[in-house]
């Protein structure tokens, strides 16, 4: 067992965990942050993308030790005083969702695209979410969110 | 009032999804539960000999242990075929059982052999480690093209064939080839896909000691269905000790329609040992075991004139179920296929024969489209290369062949109430620029790039219900959906559904048709869907049905409301019947102007009496309450069209395949939220690309699934795709009051022959199979420069 420090959410978090638990499985399991989901046991899908130290990660590459005594924001601390982010609401404007599940991972790098380059292209949105699946989309309409975003953050 | 039909409205249902308050199946945490891991077959093909669960019983965390022998002692049933599919013999369809654990033999890699159900989830893993299982492993039958020649794999089923179908006419189509100036033939590979819906499938089930009810939370996409499928053939407990709930499913795709091994068993273990029970699918397991789709092979000839007029069509198909027929397993190669085989086209004599194979592989069912892309893209391959052969325009060829008028009767079975195929791919044409292609290859091969478009037309039959034909055609069950829409008292309105959202947006739009109905803000209207405990029986949601059939029983009951609604007005304001008007929410007397709202008549239905008032305002003959229940049972399916035009862009140093341009024109009939309907457009290409071009489902000879993880499986990515041009015509349907059709499959079924006629057309009528990989592309390439090298 291993005792895992964090802030996750703005909230200063502690617990005695198996060394081997990995950060997605912390958050869900141990933090009960299920808005962060795992769609995959290889680190292709991007379900479970959240920010450690302001940058996105996929939480199923780190243990959660490995992460110890840094930030961590999940989908669930992005809202600002009961009000979306900007991404989110960009995503809810423009349909750029459907069944929701690939949804958290989407919006968390998205929102570090953005901090990256502030008026991304269309092809450089397609390409920095390639590491993110979704199903349902056609990813049209995430490409249109996150240009949408762009115009607000 | 503004109609909200037609609107382009936000989502509902997006808050939660956006704020991680989603709440999937995984997410559900019962006290005191136990987790499940199945103990699987490593083998495509085996002999159970034996199975040793003692070291396991004593490892650390280990509750216990179930296997098939447990299983078939408790009488638990199996799966099941849901369609009965007669030969052209007359011989009913062979059927092998499926128990829920495989007790003497196991039939495909991944099909579960025993549960270990342990206090962690790795203590869980770790025993299932531990469990021996003694396999006598047996030559394992893979090839869709050659299992008629291969050993038996189920006991009393020759040449591993489910059915030998037919559809048609051998003699009128021999006739008809007879007269043809030209045949023009394919042979054509649909390949395997798996469905991958993001969510990987789980089940959390719960026994109540007390009560013997069990609780089942699981990704279905039909919670309803599957209680009766479990409790009628599963014998797991009746009706009314069982508790579907299908909580938000992330994805289906055809892929969560079955009820699976695993709901079955932690079901039945749940009440055995008197636990809640958690499992949740590894990405590699949903690979496995999660129905796939397609997998045909398939020779198809149509008989054409020298100026282009079809005359015949014939497919023989092969078609793969995988090692067990499940619900939709049976019908997907047959009547949701050899229908649509002639596609778009007024063809005078038509048929369709398809052979299904039982294979040592993962059951094969329903997957987007299902049958439908299957069809499509066997005739729209033959008018491609008809055109091609015959040197005829590609669109004037199927211009040509269009029916001009409606009601349509296709070549075997539908009659397609609407239509205009003609102004669609007009639409279509205009929007690709389709007319100055040429200017752009020029441009193209000046690059030194090969360039190609491809048309595809296509209709496909949809809104699965109508229970006289399903029924005729096989289905084991009637197919409705039912509603009941609940006024509560202080006026905010409930609307449950038998249908289940997965991401259709039913939170949206079913609210949207039910506040145009009652006329209440839609804020005051809640969807329920996926609970058997919330709302009355229903069929659940795939062949693009939930609008169409689920809809309209919405429609039906909200109509029962006003006319309910109608009879107290009356009364309260002392007018008959037939002088209320109903508008915008308020019941109106004609003569006086006197108004009700919606929200008093609705609030007098439940609190009729008031202080001082001796007479109640519900009219003689009716109860108090405000509520009403339809189910809609439609005349017929519905047939949405349209056609697909795409352009391509070939490397042929890499054999890299660019998506220049894709224009999809699509009849919807009348379209209720634009943006969610083009939403299921993009979604629905993407898959059909992903089909053309990416995926592929490759097993190998001893039955391995070489596909079974996102490293080897190619997923459709962002940056696969162009920005896609969606433009629609409009013909209402007929067979239901709002004048809609489905729009979910779509996408997926005309894109497919789209993308490959669009790649063919490049590489100057070279067949090439999907998926149009680089690598085959390249092949191709250079064998194209050797025949011009040699021409030349």
């Amino acid at each position: 067992m291993t005792k895992v420090t964090l802030e996750v959410n703005g909230k200063k978090v502690s617990k005695e965990v198996p060394d081997h638990t990995i950060l997605s499985v912390f958050l869900r399991d141990h933090l009960n942050l299920t808005g962060t989901h795992i769609g995959c046991d290889t680190s292709q899908c991007g379900a479970c993308v959240v920010h450690v130290d302001g940058k996105s990660i996929k939480s199923c590459t780190a243990l959660a030790v490995d992460v110890n005594d840094s930030k961590v924001t999940t989908i669930e601390g992005l809202n600002k005083n009961g009000k979306m982010h900007p991404m989110q609401e960009a995503f809810k404007k423009m349909h750029g969702l459907q069944c929701g599940f690939c949804t958290p991972g989407m919006v968390m790098s998205a929102i570090d695209l953005l901090k990256n380059k502030k008026n991304p292209s269309d092809v450089e949105i397609r390409e920095w979410l390639e590491g993110n699946i979704c199903r349902c989309t056609g990813y049209q309409n995430i490409v249109a969110a996150v240009k949408e975003a762009a115009t607000k953050m | 009032m503004a109609s909200l039909v037609g609107s382009r409205v936000e989502r509902k249902e997006d808050k939660r999804f956006l704020t991680g308050k989603g709440r999937y199946t995984a997410d559900i945490n019962i006290a005191n539960q136990t987790y499940a891991v199945f103990v699987r077959s490593p083998h495509a093909r085996a002999k159970i000999k034996k199975i040793d669960t003692s070291k396991a019983l004593k490892a650390s965390g280990t509750v216990s242990i179930l296997t098939g022998e447990e299983i078939a002692t408790d009488k638990i049933g199996g799966l099941i075929a849901g369609w009965a599919i007669r030969s052209e013999d007359g011989t009913e369809m062979k059927v092998p059982a499926n128990p829920p654990l495989a007790k003497d033999n196991a039939n495909f890699v991944g099909e579960p052999i025993a549960v270990v159900v342990a206090e962690s989830l790795d203590e869980a893993k770790a025993a299932a480690e531990l469990v021996k299982v003694d396999y006598k492993v047996l030559k394992a039958v893979t090839s869709t093209a050659n299992t008629m020649n291969e050993e038996a794999i189920h006991n009393g089923i020759e040449k591993n064939l489910c059915y030998d179908w037919l559809l048609g006419d051998r003699e009128k189509v021999k006739e008809a080839f007879a007269k043809a100036d030209k045949i023009i033939k394919v042979d054509l590979i649909n390949n395997r896909l798996i469905p991958n819906a993001m969510e990987p499938r789980a089940c959390v089930t719960d026994y109540n000691t007390a009560s013997e009810e069990i609780t089942l939370y699981t990704t279905s996409q039909n919670p309803h269905l599957s209680r009766l499928v479990m409790s009628a053939f599963g014998g797991v407990a009746p009706e009314n000790k069982l508790r579907v709930i299908a909580p938000d499913v992330g994805g289906g795709f055809g892929s969560k329609i079955n009820v699976y091994n695993e709901e079955i068993v932690c079901s039945w273990a749940s009440k055995k040992i008197e636990r809640p029970i958690k499992w949740v699918a590894e990405r590699t397991e949903s690979f496995l075991t999660d129905t796939h789709g397609r997998d045909h092979v398939t020779h198809a000839e149509l008989a054409v004139t020298n100026d282009g007029k079809f005359l015949g069509f014939k497919n023989e198909t092969i078609a793969n179920l995988g090692a067990y027929a499940r619900v939709f397993g049976t019908v997907t190669p047959t009547y949701l296929f050899g229908p649509c085989a002639t596609g778009v086209y007024e063809i005078p004599a038509a048929y369709s024969n398809v052979k299904a194979v039982y294979t040592n592989t993962a059951p094969v069912d329903a997957y987007r489209g299902a049958g439908r892309p299957e069809a499509t893209y066997t005739i729209e391959r033959l008018v491609e290369k008809a055109a091609m052969e015959l040197g005829i325009d590609k669109t004037e060829i199927r211009m040509k062949n269009f029916p001009k008028q409606f009601p349509f009767k296709q070549t075997l079975v539908h009659t397609v109430d609407s239509g205009d195929y003609v102004a669609g791919l007009e639409k279509a044409k205009q929007m690709s620029d389709y007319d100055s292609f040429a200017e752009r290859k020029k441009q193209s091969e000046a690059k030194g790039k090969l360039r190609g478009i491809g048309v595809s037309s296509y209709f496909e039959a949809c809104g699965i219900a109508p229970s006289a034909a399903v029924m005729s055609l096989g289905c084991g069950v009637g197919l409705w959906e039912s509603a009941e829409v609940r006024f509560n008292p202080t006026g905010q309105i409930s609307v449950f559904t038998g249908a289940h959202s997965h991401g259709q947006s039913h939170d949206t739009t079913f609210a949207q048709i039910t506040a145009d109905e009652l006329g209440v803000p839609i804020e005051n209207i809640d969807v329920v869907h996926g609970d058997t405990d919330k709302g009355t029986f229903g069929m659940g949601t795939y062949g693009s049905r939930s609008l169409t059939v689920g809809g309209i029983a919405i429609v039906n009951a909200c109509k029962k409301i006003v006319a309910k609604g109608k009879r107290v007005a009356a009364k309260m304001l002392e007018v008959s019947e037939d002088e209320i008007d109903f508008k915008d929410g308020e019941f109106v007397a004609q003569k006086s102007n006197k108004k009700k709202t919606i929200g008093e008549i609705a609030f007098a239905c439940y609190v009729p009496g008031q202080r001082d008032e001796m007479k109640s305002p519900i009219p003689e003959g009716d109860e108090p309450g405000l509520i009403e229940t339809s189910f809609f049972d439609p005349a017929n399916f519905s047939f949405p069209a349209g056609s697909h035009i795409c352009e391509v862009e070939i490397d042929p140093e890499t054999g890299e395949i660019k998506i220049e341009k894709y224009t999809a024109v699509d009849d919807f009939g009348r379209i209720v939220n634009p943006m969610i309907v083009e939403g299921q457009v993009h979604g629905g290409i993407a898959q059909g690309i992903g089909q053309a071009l990416h995926e592929n489902t490759e097993y190998d000879d001893t039955g391995q699934l070489v596909t079974a993880s996102y490293m080897d499986y190619t997923m459709p990515r962002a940056d696969n795709f162009p920005e896609f041009n969606l433009g629609f015509t409009c013909t209402h349907a007929t067979s239901n009051p709002l004048g809609v059709k489905g729009c979910g499959e779509a996408g997926a079924i005309a894109s497919p022959p789209t993308v490959m006629n669009a790649v063919i057309d490049a590489l100057g009528g070279q067949e090439i199979t999907m998926p149009a990989t680089a690598e085959k592309v390249w092949e191709a390439c250079k064998s194209m420069k050797k025949s011009n090298s040699k021409v030349a």
